[in-house]
């Protein structure tokens, strides 16, 4: 194969944002995709919206969203670990996304129902992240991109501050390519489990992964080992508590429960371990997933009566049912004896339930419980019994590659002089921890284009 | 009724995952019907099923679909509910069992409709009519269409009450059939909710190839069928028997009809033959078809009629083509023909379920 202008790895939405970029610039660009054509996309197939600011409606979004809002926003879920140039950034050239996302095929709708909280400072795409990928992939094609699926890069050589060549395997054959620009956009590493119980410890091997099984951090390793500037925690990663019924990959949006404030959740011991009231579910999803990994074997259980089945948005699997709470620790694999007094000390504790509230703070609490439920405590007493377990389910991780305001790498302090990155492998630089909706497409369509644009000049100057 | 608790099972799986994803939305009147319900009982899933365009946008977009083990394709399962629906809702329903999914039993029909008209073109020979009514009188027409109009009529009557009542629907309300005629006569659930069309005949690229072929098809119909109508009035009322001549009302109609259905047909022959057909009911796909070529051909025998009307081949084409028409309007209740029916009936539902 002759080598293309520009080299872009991994086939989601920031590396799509690039290749399109780029091609309008002139450039001859390939798309390297690890994944099949059917799984191609990365975890941007899973993803429903884009966090915007905007100065009045703009597309699906109402009112307006400024800057410092935005930037607000990300602050407190990050508790400050950002860099705030690079957010700002992030930030700002989101309004101008927005239209060129449309002139390049996505297409939005208003907020889908159960999210109307998000109406006004998340674009939702109609059809959600694989729509948005089908787009781009039309559009890139259209421009002359290449893309070869199945197509699993191993190495990047460098030489002093310049990447050299790219080897990539496909079909069994190995293949070398000398690009003169690089855009790395393969995402995280959360799908090599390995590298994940080596990070966080052996209690990872039984964390559920939410999205791709194909980010398997390959690139982001071999650039790290030769040197590449790296920013985030390796140890951390985003989890999430989900049904711990879901697939170990992939199983995506649905298999979000928001049943939790509702419940007691207890352990395989049948024992509560943490307030499940404490704030409204959308803000606690992300504590739980931490909370579940601390307990034995990493799951809990969660146990709701008659009375609240139908307080939650439907999920993907029907919850286990029993007419007694001893048939249902038996059916859930829980000491019977021990759940029915967990179950009762929580009902005793419980008090006057008449100003329950189930989508605000309700402040119907229990009294003299540890721990308490301080919001939504009703005692369970219903029956039918419900229960679904739950696991930690890892979102992504934070360890990346770090990148200045021109997407580009660098080793020594000095840029690599044709290597950029985009997207989750560098999205660690401005989300230090925690995560806000929508952001993480955010970031991979502005630094995506940035890095497009970036590679595209390089290359059309050499 | 009697629906196939497979189909219905299939769809009800894929429903509780849709439900638990909300990705699919905007695209058309399913989805909004969808996450309404947080259970679905087998008259939701035809419901549903009878909302389905197969437009395909939500397979396309949908993370769900194989190679994941969710293994999602719900135009395929809704399409497998819908045509067992109108299977299982026919009047006769052993009618319904035959044709739906019969593509050489509607072409056989056809030919027993030439058959019967040359019979009868022969046994009832007309005593000195004009033009057409030479080769076979009017009376012997009425005697022949008009029970052939009505019995279909009769049938499809019963079916949508059948349909109404296992859906749950509650009570009509002509605002409601109103709004649902609005939605089709624009064709809106094939316009992906975007605008930008349908998926079809090219894996995810939108076009609108498939509804411009549809509402060619529709309005060709519907041109045809306002010929004979008005023809019938100036007949019955104004005492003006054909022959009419080209700029006549009825020739304007029936012509501009006739092209529209012919070309309209063929498109969609040609469309249906390019999409994917794992994503429609499989089983079904020759019935489909055959119906779509029997009603091009009704349209094609009648251009043909027209154009050769002076000719002595004129006899023949005659009753081929009143032959397709019989057939035609017979198989009506029993073949894709009836889907029209169903879906107005739907929207009608949806439209008074949303108030």
């Amino acid at each position: 194969m002759t080598s293309p202008d520009i080299a872009i790895i991994g086939g989601g939405n920031a590396a799509l944002c690039a290749a399109i970029t780029a091609a309008e610039a002139g450039a001859r660009v390939l798309i390297l995709e690890t994944a099949p054509k059917s799984y191609r996309g990365g975890n941007s197939r899973h993803t429903r919206n884009f966090r915007c600011m905007h100065h009045g409606p703009l597309g699906p979004l109402v009112d307006s969203y400024t800057e410092e809002e935005y930037l607000a926003d990300l602050m407190k879920v990050t508790g400050g670990k950002t860099d705030e140039g690079l957010a700002r950034l992030a930030i700002r050239t989101s309004e101008e996304c927005l239209p060129w996302m449309e002139e390049h095929g996505v297409r939005f709708q208003p907020s889908l129902s159960g999210t109307l909280s998000l109406a006004r400072t998340n674009a939702f795409f109609l059809g959600g992240g694989k729509s948005l990928v089908n787009a781009y992939y039309r559009t890139a094609e259209k421009l002359g991109v290449q893309v070869e699926y199945e197509a699993a890069v191993t190495h990047l050589e460098l030489d002093e501050d310049r990447v050299t060549r790219i080897d990539y395997t496909q079909n069994g054959q190995t293949h070398t390519i000398a690009p003169k620009s690089v855009v790395v956009a393969s995402g995280g590493f959360q799908a090599d489990t390995d590298w994940l119980a080596r990070a966080w410890g052996p209690a990872a091997k039984n964390f559920l992964i939410r999205g791709t099984p194909y980010n398997r951090g390959v690139v982001l390793a071999d650039l790290l080992d030769q040197g590449i500037e790296q920013v985030g925690d390796p140890t951390q990663c985003h989890a999430v508590a989900i049904d711990g019924r879901a697939p170990k990959f992939d199983g995506g949006i649905v298999t979000r429960l928001d049943c939790v404030p509702f419940s007691i959740v207890v352990n395989k011991d049948a024992q509560r371990f943490y307030d499940e009231g404490e704030d409204v579910w959308p803000k606690r999803y992300a504590i739980w997933g931490r909370l579940v990994a601390a307990q034995p074997d990493q799951v809990g259980y969660v146990i709701i009566d008659a009375k609240s089945l139908e307080l939650f948005m439907p999920s993907v699997f029907p919850p286990i049912k029993a007419d007694t709470l001893e048939e249902l620790a038996d059916k859930m694999g829980l000491p019977a004896d021990a759940l029915v007094q967990t179950v009762s000390e929580f009902n005793d504790a419980c008090g006057d339930t008449s100003n329950f509230h189930p989508t605000e703070l309700d402040g119907v609490t229990t009294t003299g419980l540890t721990p308490a439920k301080t919001n939504w405590a009703r005692p369970i007493t219903e029956p039918p019994f419900y229960g679904y377990s739950l696991r930690t389910g890892v979102t992504f991780t934070y360890l990346g590659l770090k990148v200045d305001e021109h997407a580009q790498c660098s080793i020594g302090n000095r840029p690599v002089t044709n290597l950029w990155a985009a997207g989750e492998t560098m999205a660690g630089s401005i989300l230090g921890q925690g995560y806000l909706a929508g952001f993480g497409m955010t970031i991979g369509t502005v630094f995506g284009r940035i890095a497009g644009k970036e590679a595209a000049a390089h290359a059309n100057a050499n | 009724m009697q629906m196939q608790t497979d189909f219905l099972e299939e769809a009800r799986r894929q429903a509780e995952i849709c439900n638990a994803c909300r990705y699919c939305e905007g695209y058309c009147s399913v989805f909004p019907a969808l996450h309404a319900e947080r259970a679905f009982s087998d008259g939701d899933l035809t419901q549903l099923a009878n909302l389905c365009h197969n437009c395909r946008g939500c397979y396309y977009a949908c993370q769900y679909t194989a190679p994941h083990e969710f293994d999602l394709n719900l135009p395929q399962a809704l399409a497998n509910v819908r045509q067992d629906s109108w299977e299982e809702l026919a009047f006769p329903r052993a009618a319904g069992k035959a044709f739906q999914k019969n593509g050489v039993l509607i072409a056989i029909a056809a030919v027993i409709g030439f058959a019967l008209l040359f019979w009868a073109a022969r046994a009832l020979s007309s005593a000195g009519g004009e033009g057409f009514y030479a080769v076979l009188s009017h009376n012997a027409m009425v005697a022949i269409f008009l029970p052939a109009f009505l019995f279909p009529l009769f049938s499809i009557a019963v079916s949508l009450r059948r349909y109404w009542r296992h859906i749950g629907a509650g009570p009509f309300r002509p605002a409601h059939l109103f709004e649902a005629f609005r939605q089709a006569a624009n064709m809106k659930d094939l316009k992906g909710g975007h605008g930008d069309g349908c998926n079809f005949e090219d894996e995810d690229r939108f076009t609108h190839a498939r509804r411009a072929v549809h509402q060619a098809i529709m309005y060709g119909f519907l041109l045809c069928f306002a010929s004979t109508s008005v023809a019938t009035v100036m007949h019955y009322v104004f005492d003006m028997p054909a022959p009419y001549g080209l700029l006549s009302l009825p020739k304007l109609l029936g012509v501009s009809g006739g092209l529209l259905l012919v070309v309209g047909c063929i498109e969609m022959i040609r469309l249906k033959l390019r999409s994917d057909r794992s994503l429609g009911a499989t089983a079904a796909f020759g019935g489909e078809v055959a119906f779509v070529g029997l009603l091009g051909f009704v349209g094609f025998s009648g251009l043909a009629l027209y154009a050769l009307g002076q000719t002595t081949v004129m006899p023949t084409l005659l009753a081929i083509h009143l032959g397709a028409v019989l057939a035609f309007f017979l198989l009506t209740p029993f073949t894709k023909m009836a889907h029209g029916f169903y879906r107005l009936t739907a929207l009608t539902a949806e439209a008074g379920r949303k108030g």
